[in-house]
C-alpha cells in the first residue's frame, strides 16, 4: 500500500496510462513523418498544413474525449476516445517537429545526395530522417511529457489510468491518491524523456564523435 | 564528349540563366566554366547530370542526349564535388566514399576497396577513413568530396566551386592534387569557378561566361591571355594579363654558372652577392660580402627568392630572378643549384622566342 492505493493498483493504472499516452506518441510520429516531409517538400502546404496540426493542440482535451464518440460512432468508455484524441495532440506537436527536423538537413547534403544518384524518397530515408533525428526527438520528448499529463484527464469521462487517482482523491476527500498520481505521473514522464534522450543518443553516434585530428 | 547544343535556361519569372549556350567539352583534361556571378556557369555544370533542366536545347554526353537517361541513373554515372564538399555528416568518410558504389549496386566488398583505394588517391589515410567529416579540416573534408566523387571510377567529374571555401594554401594543394588525378586517370573534368587565376591555372581548356549566360570565349589559358576575343574577357582577365601569360611560356632559358659557397667559408670583402649552399649542393641563402669578408655565418644569410626549377615556365622564371636580393634567380634541378638567371637573361629568353606563343 502506497497513500492508501494497493501498489497493484498503481501498477496496474501505470501501465494504462502508457499504453494511453505511449501507443498515441507512436501512432502521432508514424502520420507526422509523411506530414512533415510535405511540408518541406511543399512549400506553400507548410504555413497552413502547421498551423492546422497546430490548431488541433487547441482544443480542450476533456471536449474532444466527449466530442469523438459522436464523431466516430464509439462507446463514451471506449480506449478508442482517447487513443483517437491522444494521436490527434501528437499529431499536432510533432508535424512542425518533423518539417523543422527535416528542414535542418544543410542544403549542400541533400545536393549533394541528389548529385549522388539518390531518389527523393531513398534519400528522405537514409540521409534527410537520420540527419533530422536530434530536432525529431527533441520535439518527441515534449509531445511524451505533454501525452502523459493530458491523458490524465480522461479520468473524468471514466477511463482508468493514472488520473482516475485525482478523481478518486477528490471523491474520498483524500489527498493521498493524489500525491501518489501525480508522483507516479511525473517519474513517468522523466523515465520517457530520459528513454527518448538515451535513444537519440544512440541514433546519432557522429554527434559525439571527438574533434581529434 | 559533352556538347552544349543551343542551350538556354529560362525560368519561370522571366530570366534568362543561360542563354544560346553552344560548347563542346573535350575528352580528357580539365575544362573550367568561369565568370562573374550570374553568369550561368553552375546553371550550365548542373544541366549536365540534369540537376536542372534546359528550356530548350540539348546535352549530349558520348553522342547521347543525357534527357533519354533516368536522372538518378544518369548522376551516378558522373562524379560530383560540391563547394562546402556536402558531406553526409552522419556517415563515416568510408561509408561517404562508398556512396555511389552502393548505389550502382556493387557488393560490399568490392565498394569497399573501391572507396579505400579512392580514399588513398586524394591523401588520406585508412585511420581517417573511419572518422565523421566533422572530424576533419576543411581540406581534408573536400578531399573526401573528391574522393566520393571518384570511387567508381566515372568518366566524368563535375566541380561545382570546389576550392572557393577552403583557406589559399589547401587551396593550392588541392588545385595539384585535382590536377594529378586528372592527369592520373584520364578523366574528364569540368569545373566552375568565379576565380579567373584558378581557372587559368587548373584549366586546359576556359570557357569564359558573362552575364546572362553567354559564352564569350573558349580557349587555352595561354590563348586567352594573349588573345581575349572581346574588351569583357581582356578586362575579367585582368590587367596583369601580360606578366600571367609567362606562365604558359615555355621558355629555355640558359643558367649562368654560380660559385656557391659553404657556411663557415671565409669569403672575401668585394665578392658582393654570395649564395651558400650545402654539401648537398642545396641553396640555403644568399650573403652580401660588398663591404665587408669573413666566414659566412648563418644568421647573416638572407632569405632566398623563389626558386626556379629547370623547365619551369617563363613567370617562375622571371620571379625567381625578381625576388633575389642579389637579383640573380636560383634554378635548381632536383633540389640542386645548377646556376641563376637575371631578369635580363629571362626577357631575352622570351624575346627569342617571338614571345607569342601559348
Amino acid at each position: 500500500m502506497i497513500g492508501g492505493v494497493a501498489w497493484s493498483t498503481v501498477g496496474d493504472l501505470l501501465l494504462r496510462h502508457i499504453y494511453l499516452a505511449g501507443v498515441p506518441l507512436l501512432l502521432g510520429l508514424l502520420i507526422s513523418l509523411p506530414l512533415g516531409w510535405l511540408a518541406t517538400r511543399y512549400r506553400w502546404l507548410a504555413p497552413p498544413m502547421i498551423a492546422g496540426t497546430g490548431l488541433l493542440y487547441t482544443i480542450p482535451s476533456l471536449a474532444l474525449f466527449i466530442l469523438l464518440p459522436l464523431l466516430l460512432g464509439t462507446r463514451v468508455l471506449d480506449d478508442a476516445n482517447v487513443l483517437v484524441a491522444m494521436t490527434l495532440y501528437s499529431v499536432a506537436l510533432l508535424t512542425r517537429t518533423v518539417a523543422d527536423g527535416l528542414g535542418s538537413v544543410p542544403g549542400a547534403t541533400r545536393q549533394a545526395a541528389t548529385a549522388m544518384g539518390y531518389g527523393e524518397l531513398r534519400r528522405t530515408f537514409v540521409v534527410d530522417l537520420p540527419l533530422a533525428v536530434p530536432v525529431i526527438t527533441a520535439g518527441l520528448r515534449v509531445a511524451a511529457v505533454s501525452n502523459v499529463s493530458i491523458v490524465s484527464v480522461a479520468a473524468l469521462i471514466g477511463v482508468s489510468q493514472l488520473g482516475q487517482l485525482f478523481t478518486e482523491g477528490f471523491n474520498r476527500n483524500d489527498m493521498g491518491p493524489i500525491f501518489v498520481g501525480i508522483g507516479a505521473c511525473v517519474v513517468l514522464a522523466l523515465v520517457l524523456d530520459a528513454g527518448i534522450a538515451l535513444l537519440s543518443r544512440v541514433l546519432t553516434p557522429w554527434l559525439r564523435a571527438g574533434v581529434a585530428r | 564528349m559533352i556538347r552544349f547544343e543551343s542551350v538556354t535556361k529560362r525560368y519561370p519569372d522571366g530570366t534568362t540563366a543561360v542563354d544560346d549556350l553552344s560548347l563542346e567539352v573535350p575528352r580528357g583534361g580539365i575544362t573550367v566554366f568561369v565568370g562573374p556571378s550570374g553568369c550561368g556557369k553552375t546553371t550550365s555544370l548542373r544541366m549536365i547530370n540534369r540537376m536542372v533542366e534546359p528550356t530548350e536545347g540539348r546535352i549530349l554526353i558520348n553522342d547521347e542526349d543525357v534527357a533519354d537517361r533516368k536522372p538518378a541513373r544518369l548522376r551516378r554515372s558522373i562524379g560530383y564535388v560540391i563547394q562546402h564538399a556536402g558531406l553526409f555528416p552522419h556517415r563515416t568518410v568510408l561509408a561517404n566514399v562508398m556512396t555511389v558504389p552502393t548505389l550502382i549496386g556493387w557488393d560490399k566488398g568490392r565498394a569497399r576497396t573501391a572507396a579505400m583505394e579512392a580514399i588513398e588517391k586524394v591523401g588520406l589515410t585508412a585511420d581517417q577513413a573511419s572518422r565523421y567529416p566533422a572530424q576533419l579540416s576543411g581540406g581534408q573534408q573536400q578531399r573526401v568530396g573528391v574522393a566520393r566523387a571518384l570511387a567508381s571510377d566515372p568518366e566524368v567529374v563535375l566541380m561545382d566551386e570546389p576550392f572557393s571555401a577552403v583557406d589559399p594554401l589547401v587551396r593550392t594543394d588541392l588545385q595539384n592534387e585535382v590536377r594529378r588525378l586528372q592527369r592520373e586517370l584520364g578523366i574528364t573534368v569540368v569545373l566552375v569557378t568565379h576565380d579567373i587565376d584558378e581557372a587559368i591555372s587548373l584549366g586546359d581548356h576556359v570557357a569564359v561566361m558573362r552575364q546572362g549566360g553567354h559564352l564569350a570565349q573558349l580557349a587555352s589559358p595561354g590563348e586567352l591571355l594573349t588573345e581575349p576575343a572581346d574588351d569583357f574577357v581582356a578586362s575579367f582577365v585582368g590587367k596583369d594579363r601580360g606578366y600571367r601569360k609567362l606562365g604558359f611560356t615555355e621558355t629555355q632559358v640558359e643558367a649562368d654558372p654560380e660559385r656557391t659557397v659553404s657556411l663557415g667559408e671565409d669569403v672575401p670583402a668585394g665578392r658582393g652577392w654570395v649564395l651558400v649552399a650545402d654539401e648537398q649542393e642545396q641553396p640555403l641563402g644568399w650573403v652580401d660580402r660588398q663591404g665587408s669578408g669573413g666566414p659566412v655565418q648563418e644568421e647573416e644569410l638572407h632569405r632566398m627568392g623563389s626558386l626556379a626549377e629547370v623547365g619551369d615556365s617563363a613567370r617562375v622564371f622571371l620571379d625567381a630572378a625578381l625576388s633575389a636580393p642579389s637579383g640573380r634567380g636560383v634554378v635548381v634541378q632536383d633540389g640542386r643549384v645548377v646556376g641563376t638567371v637575371t631578369p635580363e637573361r629571362v626577357l631575352e629568353a622570351i624575346r627569342a622566342q617571338g614571345g607569342s606563343d601559348g
